[in-house]
C-alpha cells in the first residue's frame, strides 16, 4: 500500500518535472521571439529576422519535446490517480478539457506556419503565426495552473454524498485568485528561463568571438527581459504569493521557513538544515523579525509555527520542502543581483567587453531551470499531505487498482525513454548553437518544419 | 443531456480516428510503400503540417471524456493502465521518428527513424483497434466500477479477459488494414508519380481484406456480446449505419478504380466514422460494459458529471470546437494540393 502510493507519487513527480523543463523555455522564449519579429518589422534590420529564426529553431525542438512529454501528463490523472480523477473530475476536468479544446488546436494549427511558413506567409502573417503560438502556449499554461490552483485552494464546488466534487461555477474555478497569483509567478519564472538562456547563448558567442552582432542582440534582449522578469518574480508576484500562502496554508509556510515554534518577531532563515526530530535548525543564519514583517507588515506579529498544527497535517517531507523553497528563493535573489549588474554595465555601454560578467551570464543558464523546478516542488510538496487542500488526502487519490509493480514498470519505462529523448534534444540543440544564427533560413526547424 | 455528451465524446473519438487515422495509416505503410528517400520525404511532407494537429484530437477527446464522464475516465484509464502507457511511449517514438529524421543526414540514422516512425504507427493502430475491441467486449468491472486488465490471460473473451484475446486481436487487425487503406488513400491525394501508383496498388490489394474483415467482425462482435444488437433491434433507423459503412467500402473501391482520389479518401473517412458510429450506437447507453455482473457496467447515468458542468460545458465546448474547426480549415487550405519533394540531400 505504502509502496504503491510512493510509486504513483514518484511517477507523476518524475514525468511532470521532466516535462516542465521544456515548456518553461518555450513559454519564456515565445514572447521574446514576438519581440524580435516586431523589431524586425519596425526597423527592417535583417539581424532581428535572423535572431527570430535562430530562436524559433531552438523553440521548435523544445516545443516538440514539450508536446511528447506533455501528452502522458494529460492521461496520468486517469492512469495513476484514478480515485482522485473520479472524486474531483467534476471540477478539474474543466480546465484540462478547456486546455485541449482551446489551446492544443490553436498551438498545433499555427505551430507549423510559425516554424516553416515564413516563405509562404506575408511578413505580417508570419508575425501573427508567432503571436498565436505565443498566445496558445500561455493560454495552455493558464489552464494547467488553474487546475493546480483549485487543488491548492478549492473553491466553487459542492460535494455529493459519495464524496465526489461538482463544480458550481466554472467561471469561479477560472477566476480563483490563487490561480492568477500562481500564474503570474509561474509565467515570469518561465520568462526568466527564456531570457537567461538567450543571454547565455549570446555570452557564449561573444566569449568565443563569433556572431558578435547577433550575440549583442541576444544579450541585450536577454538581460532586459531577465531583469524585469527576475524582479517581478520577487516583487510583486512572489511577495503576494507568499502572503496568500501564509493566510491559507499556514502550516506549509511554517514548514517552508523551518519555523518549528510559533513566535512573535519570527525570523527568516537564510541558511541551516532542518532537524525535524529535534525540531530545530542546525547552524542557522537568520534575519530576526523578517518573516513577521514579510507576512504581516510588522515585526511584532506572531507567526504560527509547526507546533500549532496537528502532526498528521504537517507536510510529509519537511526537509525537502524547506530546501526546495530556500533554493528557489535564494536563486531568485541571485538572479536579480546578476541581472542588475549586467543591466548596469549594459546601460553604461561596457557589458559586451566585460568578460567576467559574460562568463557569469553564460554559466547562469541552468539555474533558472533549477529555480523553477524547486518552485514547483515547493508548491506541490507544500500542499501535502493533501491532494485537494484540506479535503482529499494524497493517500486516498492514487489508482488502487494499479499495483506497485505495474507502476514501477511504467516509471522505469519513462525514465529510459526520457533519457533517450534527452540525448537527442541535447545533441540537436548543441548543433543548432554550433551552427549559429547566421545560417540561411532553409535549415530545418522541427515539428513538420523539418519536412518542408 | 448525458446523451448529448455521449454523442459529443463519440464524435470526438471518431474525429480522432478519421484525422489521426490517415497519418497513422501512412506511417504504417511508410517502410513498405515508400521506397526511396525522396518518396519517404514526400510521404512525410504530406502529413507534416497536420499530424500534430490531428493528435490534438486525441488530447481534446480525452479531456472531453474526462469532463463529461469522470468515472469512465478514472476507471478505463487506470484499468487499461498498461496499454495506455505503451500507447504514450509509442506516440513519443513516433514523434521522434518524424521530426528528428530530417536533422540527421546519414542514411543509417534516416533508416533508423523511418523504422521507428513506421513500427510505432503500426503498433499504435493495433493497440487502438484492440482497445475498441475491449470496450465492445466489456471488462471485468468490480462493484466499485474499477478493474485492471493484464495484457493477456488465456486469449478467450469470457471470464477474466486480458487486453488481447482472439476477438480484440481481430479488432486490432481490422483496424490495421482499414487504417492502412485510409492512410494510403490520403497519400494518393497528396502525391504524384511512383509513390502515388504504389499507394493505389496497396489499396487495390488491401481492399478485399478490408471488406472481408469488416464482414467477419460483425458476427464476431455479436458472438462476444449479443446485447450489442439490442439498439439495432429497437431502432430501425440504426440500420442506416451499416448501410453507410457499406457505402464507404463501395466508394473506396469504385472511386479508386475511377481514379477519383479525393472521393476515394472521403469514402474512407465515411467508412471510419460510420464504423465507430455503429459501435457507439450499439453500446449506448453503456460506456464500458461489464464482462461479469451487468450492474457493474459504466453507463452515461452513473458516470456523468454534474449538471452545471454539462450545461456550461455545452457553451464553451461548442464555441471552442467551432474555432478549432476554423483553424483546421485554414491549415488544410493553406497546405492543399500535391506535395513536391525536392530531390537530393537536405530539404
Amino acid at each position: 500500500m505504502d509502496d504503491a502510493l510512493f510509486i504513483h507519487r514518484f511517477h507523476f513527480a518524475f514525468t511532470v518535472t521532466y516535462h516542465y523543463l521544456f515548456p518553461q523555455l518555450t513559454m519564456g522564449l515565445a514572447p521574446l521571439i514576438v519581440i524580435f519579429k516586431t523589431l524586425a518589422l519596425r526597423t527592417k534590420n535583417p539581424a532581428y529576422d535572423e535572431a527570430a529564426r535562430f530562436w524559433t529553431r531552438i523553440f521548435g525542438i523544445n516545443f516538440l519535446a514539450g508536446v511528447v512529454t506533455g501528452i502522458p501528463m494529460e492521461f496520468q490523472f486517469g492512469t495513476n490517480w484514478a480515485r482522485f480523477s473520479q472524486l474531483t473530475g467534476g471540477v478539474i476536468a474543466g480546465p484540462l478539457a478547456m486546455e485541449g479544446v482551446f489551446s492544443f488546436f490553436l498551438e498545433s494549427a499555427f505551430l507549423g506556419m510559425f516554424l516553416f511558413g515564413e516563405k509562404r506567409l506575408s511578413r505580417m502573417g508570419h508575425w501573427w503565426a508567432a503571436f498565436l503560438v505565443f498566445a496558445g502556449s500561455w493560454l495552455s499554461g493558464f489552464f494547467i495552473v488553474a487546475a493546480d490552483a483549485w487543488m491548492q485552494h478549492p473553491i466553487a464546488y459542492s460535494r455529493l454524498p459519495d464524496g465526489s466534487f461538482q463544480v458550481t461555477s466554472l467561471w469561479g474555478v477560472l477566476a480563483n485568485p490563487w490561480a492568477w497569483i500562481q500564474y503570474a509567478h509561474t509565467m515570469s519564472g518561465a520568462v526568466v528561463t527564456g531570457a537567461f538562456a538567450m543571454a547565455a547563448v549570446g555570452a557564449f558567442y561573444l566569449l568565443n568571438g563569433r556572431h558578435a552582432d547577433h550575440a549583442r542582440i541576444f544579450i541585450r534582449c536577454g538581460v532586459t527581459a531577465g531583469l524585469i522578469a527576475a524582479a517581478f518574480q520577487i516583487f510583486p508576484s512572489g511577495d503576494i504569493h507568499g502572503r496568500y500562502l501564509a493566510r491559507h496554508q499556514p502550516v506549509t509556510t511554517a514548514a517552508m521557513e523551518g519555523l518549528f515554534h510559533s513566535r512573535a518577531g519570527a525570523p527568516v532563515v537564510i541558511m541551516g538544515q532542518p532537524d525535524v526530530e529535534r525540531q530545530r535548525i542546525d547552524n542557522p543564519i537568520v534575519v530576526n523579525d523578517a518573516l513577521s514583517l514579510l507576512i504581516y507588515g510588522t515585526t511584532r506579529a506572531e507567526v504560527a509555527g509547526l507546533d500549532r498544527f496537528p502532526k498528521q497535517d504537517w507536510p510529509t517531507n519537511i526537509p525537502l520542502l524547506y530546501f526546495s523553497y530556500h533554493v528557489m528563493a535564494g536563486l531568485g535573489t541571485l538572479f536579480v543581483a546578476l541581472m542588475l549588474a549586467a543591466g548596469a554595465l549594459l546601460w553604461r555601454g561596457s557589458l559586451f567587453r566585460t568578460r567576467w560578467i559574460l562568463w557569469c551570464l553564460m554559466l547562469a543558464c541552468p539555474f533558472p531551470y533549477i529555480a523553477n523546478t524547486a518552485g514547483w516542488l515547493t508548491a506541490e510538496i507544500g500542499r501535502q499531505p493533501w491532494l485537494v487542500y484540506g479535503l482529499v488526502r494524497t493517500a486516498d487519490g492514487f489508482s488502487a487498482n494499479v499495483s506497485a509493480g505495474n507502476g514501477l514498470f511504467t516509471l522505469l519505462g519513462y525514465m529510459s525513454l526520457y533519457a533517450l529523448l534527452s540525448l537527442f534534444v541535447l545533441f540537436l540543440l548543441y548543433r543548432l548553437i554550433e551552427r549559429g544564427p547566421a545560417v540561411p533560413e532553409s535549415t530545418p526547424a522541427t515539428v513538420s518544419g523539418g519536412i518542408a | 443531456m448525458e446523451t448529448i455528451w455521449f454523442v459529443l465524446v463519440a464524435s470526438m473519438l471518431a474525429g480522432y480516428a478519421v484525422f489521426d487515422g490517415f497519418d497513422l495509416g501512412a506511417g504504417a505503410l511508410h517502410l513498405i510503400a515508400a521506397r526511396t528517400d525522396e518518396e519517404r520525404r514526400s510521404l512525410l511532407e504530406s502529413i507534416g503540417p497536420v499530424w500534430d494537429g490531428n493528435e490534438a484530437w486525441l488530447l481534446a477527446a480525452g479531456g472531453t471524456l474526462f469532463y463529461a464522464f469522470p468515472l469512465l475516465y478514472a476507471s478505463s484509464f487506470s484499468g487499461f493502465y498498461l496499454p495506455l502507457h505503451i500507447v504514450l511511449w509509442l506516440l513519443v517514438f513516433r514523434a521522434i521518428g518524424i521530426e528528428f529524421r530530417m536533422h540527421l543526414e546519414t542514411p543509417v540514422w534516416r533508416d533508423f527513424f523511418d523504422g521507428a516512425f513506421s513500427l510505432a504507427s503500426i503498433l499504435l493502430i493495433v493497440v487502438f483497434g484492440a482497445a475498441l475491441g475491449n470496450v465492445m467486449r466489456g471488462v471485468a468491472l468490480g462493484a466499485d466500477h474499477f478493474f485492471f486488465a493484464p495484457l493477456w490471460t488465456d486469449f478467450k473473451p469470457g471470464g477474466e479477459p486480458g487486453i488481447l484475446d482472439w476477438y480484440t486481436t481481430l479488432c486490432g487487425v481490422v483496424a490495421l488494414v482499414a487504417t492502412s487503406v485510409h492512410g494510403a488513400l490520403y497519400v494518393t491525394v497528396k502525391t504524384e508519380g511512383p509513390l502515388n501508383a504504389r499507394m493505389r496498388a496497396v489499396v487495390r490489394r488491401l481492399w478485399p481484406a478490408q471488406a472481408a474483415l469488416t464482414v467477419l467482425a460483425v458476427p464476431a462482435t455479436v458472438f462476444v456480446r449479443p446485447q450489442l444488437l439490442d439498439n439495432y433491434r429497437a431502432t430501425i433507423l440504426g440500420w442506416a449505419i451499416p448501410v453507410l459503412v457499406a457505402a464507404g467500402l463501395g466508394g473506396i473501391f469504385y472511386f479508386t478504380r475511377e481514379r477519383q482520389e479525393r472521393n476515394a479518401f472521403l469514402s474512407s473517412c465515411l467508412y471510419v466514422a460510420a464504423t465507430l458510429g455503429g459501435a457507439a450506437f450499439a453500446l449506448y447507453p453503456t460506456l464500458l460494459p461489464s464482462s461479469g455482473d451487468p450492474a457493474n457496467a459504466i453507463t452515461i447515468r452513473n458516470a456523468a458529471a454534474g449538471s452545471h458542468s454539462l450545461s456550461a460545458g455545452l457553451i464553451w465546448w461548442s464555441a471552442g470546437m467551432a474555432v478549432a474547426c476554423g483553424y483546421m480549415v485554414v491549415v488544410y487550405t493553406m497546405f492543399k494540393g500535391k506535395v513536391h519533394a525536392r530531390p537530393g540531400g537536405q530539404s
